[in-house]
């Protein structure tokens, strides 16, 4: 071949050329022999492809992105030399690095399974009132006073419904 | 509960009663769960890695599956209690080598173990012996739900569970089971195997032994994908493809006694021989002189209640159980002396081969 393949890990030349398919997506690896050696990918007892190809799209050549986590301080550059994150909410920063890499990873892009009913009775809510807290706002400041009033009642009434807040109870 | 009446208590592996099956030795689930807007393990600073540990060992305590649980932080346990721990599959490598801020809850009959602050705030983690992905995924939703009463975890409707690493979103649940597959190992039939797991989205790995050396050919077979289907395809998928191997390593076992039985039984009575006669027996030898003696047992060489004693020994056999049992340290050569006169011992006592019973019953 004229232009061989390189090395997914590293710039060598790459020699072991690897297909697996994941619901019925095809995922292609091509490793030089030392990183399948290291990767015990010629190792009949296995290897995992999903590390694999999450080091492979961590590849340092190419330039990281600007960003940063507000809540953690967790950068891109930080994510490519761990390959781990740094908070729950650095999904949402890095949101443009992420959602390209789950589709070669998972089997769908989406969430089916398991829903932690407490956290999103309380996302709910605080959601519910963060918005009679804008509405509360707006109506003041337009002096739509009746309906200041009756914001100011439903958030007190939320207020009450809010289940017990494990951080506060600490 | 204290550590030292942890390990000298029977665990969910070494139980008597669980021994029945003949391929699936154990089942295992595992859910990993973080504390939102908590910076994760790898990358908090020391004081709140206290601090989740100290939220966390409370919160799990107080479930009631974890009700007289040993609650350990792993700063307390010393290395050969690290490593018990591990070779029970109760803690990973990854915790053993933690610097602080680490810790681990155990039920007092180890079917359940909560790790903190390993990669991801919670691993919450069940075993049962035998081929019971159902019922160990009962067990475990129940703790993991009772666990959200009292903590606030990381989840969004779209990445679901968010954890450290990206290859873990979603039900962030790993489901596998330890399966013994001796006769796919002889007959050179492993390789296929694991392409053919693999192209089905599913990974395997040697057991025993460090990385991928699968010693005693017991092997792990997991998901690899935890986004985009629900906890109930995924073991459905797991299911369906654990049924397979079963069916290709009683084909392997048929076809084995078919070509040569005597060259099979040649390797189990060898094998009864060396545990009954060796005086230097590494942890990898060992381990796969135990298994033939296994596929003995499933071929009706020795009697089926012989089982729950080579399981017990796969684990007792491991260098910490060993260094435990023999109350100190010893360096590896020691060891392998050790370890071959734990197994004479125990073998002295093993009811005696019966080959007759199963050429007859082959032919
Ligand atoms: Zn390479
Ligand atoms: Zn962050």
């Amino acid at each position: 071949m004229a232009n061989p393949l390189k090395c997914d890990l590293c710039a060598k030349p790459a020699t072991v050329h690897l297909t697996q398919i994941v619901s019925n997506k095809v995922h292609k690896v091509d490793l030089c022999e030392t990183c399948a050696q290291v990767k015990g990918v010629t190792d009949p007892s296995g290897f995992s492809l999903a590390d694999l190809l999450l080091k492979a799209s961590l590849n340092p050549d190419t330039p990281a992105a600007g960003g940063r986590c507000e809540q953690c301080g967790f950068t891109q550059s930080d994510f490519k030399k761990h390959g781990r994150f740094g908070c729950p909410t650095c999904y949402e920063a890095f949101k443009g690095v992420v959602e390209p890499m789950l589709d070669t990873m998972h089997k769908g892009t989406t969430h089916t399974g398991k829903i932690p009913q407490r956290a999103i009775e309380r996302k709910s809510i605080y959601d519910r009132l963060t918005k009679l807290e804008l509405d509360l706002t707006e109506a003041i400041k337009s002096e739509r006073y009746e309906d200041a009033a009756r914001a100011r009642d439903e958030i007190s009434q939320v207020k009450q419904t809010v289940p017990s807040n494990p951080k506060s109870a600490r | 509960m204290t550590i030292t009446s942890l390990i000298d208590s029977p665990s969910e592996l070494t139980d008597a009663a669980s021994s029945k099956t003949a391929i699936v030795l154990m089942t295992r689930i595992r859910l990993a769960r973080n504390l939102s807007g908590t910076a994760f393990p790898g990358w908090a600073k020391p004081a709140q890695r206290e601090e989740v540990l100290r939220i966390c060992r409370k919160a799990v305590a107080a479930t009631s599956p974890m009700k007289r649980s040993l609650n350990i932080t792993v700063g307390e346990l010393s290395d050969l209690e690290k490593q018990i721990l591990v070779e029970r599959h109760l803690i990973s490598r990854e915790l053993s080598g933690a610097k602080g801020g680490a810790g681990v809850v155990i039920s007092k009959d180890q079917a359940f173990s909560v790790m903190v602050n390993e990669e991801d705030h919670l691993r919450i983690q069940v075993l049962r012996s035998g081929f019971q992905l159902k019922k160990a995924w009962n067990a475990i939703t129940e703790l993991d739900s009772a666990l959200e009463d009292h903590l606030d975890y990381a989840f969004t409707p779209t990445l679901g569970y968010l954890t450290a690493c990206p290859t873990n979103l979603g039900t962030a649940m790993r489901a596998s089971a330890m399966m013994h597959l001796p006769a796919l190992v002889i007959s050179n039939q492993m390789e296929k195997v694991v392409r053919a797991v693999n192209q089905l989205g599913m990974v395997v790995r040697g057991l025993f032994g460090e990385g991928s050396d699968a010693s005693g050919s017991i092997f792990q077979i997991s998901n690899q994908t935890t986004l985009g289907e629900s906890e109930g395809e995924i073991i459905k998928r797991l299911h369906t493809v654990l049924q397979s191997i079963i069916e290709h390593e009683l084909n392997a076992r048929e076809k084995l006694l078919e070509a040569d039985a005597g060259k099979l039984f040649d390797k189990v009575g060898r094998a009864f021989g060396i545990l009954q006669n060796s005086h230097l027996l590494s942890s990898g030898e060992a381990m796969n002189l135990l298994s033939l003696i296994r596929l003995g047992i499933d071929l009706a060489v020795f009697p089926d209640a012989s089982r729950s004693v080579i399981d017990r020994l796969f684990i007792e056999a491991q260098p910490g159980h060993l260094q435990h049992a023999q109350k100190g340290e010893f360096d590896p050569a020691q060891r392998d002396l050790l370890r071959a006169a734990r197994l004479r011992s125990e073998f002295a006592n093993f009811v005696p081969p019966n080959f007759s019973f199963s050429t007859n019953g082959k032919n």
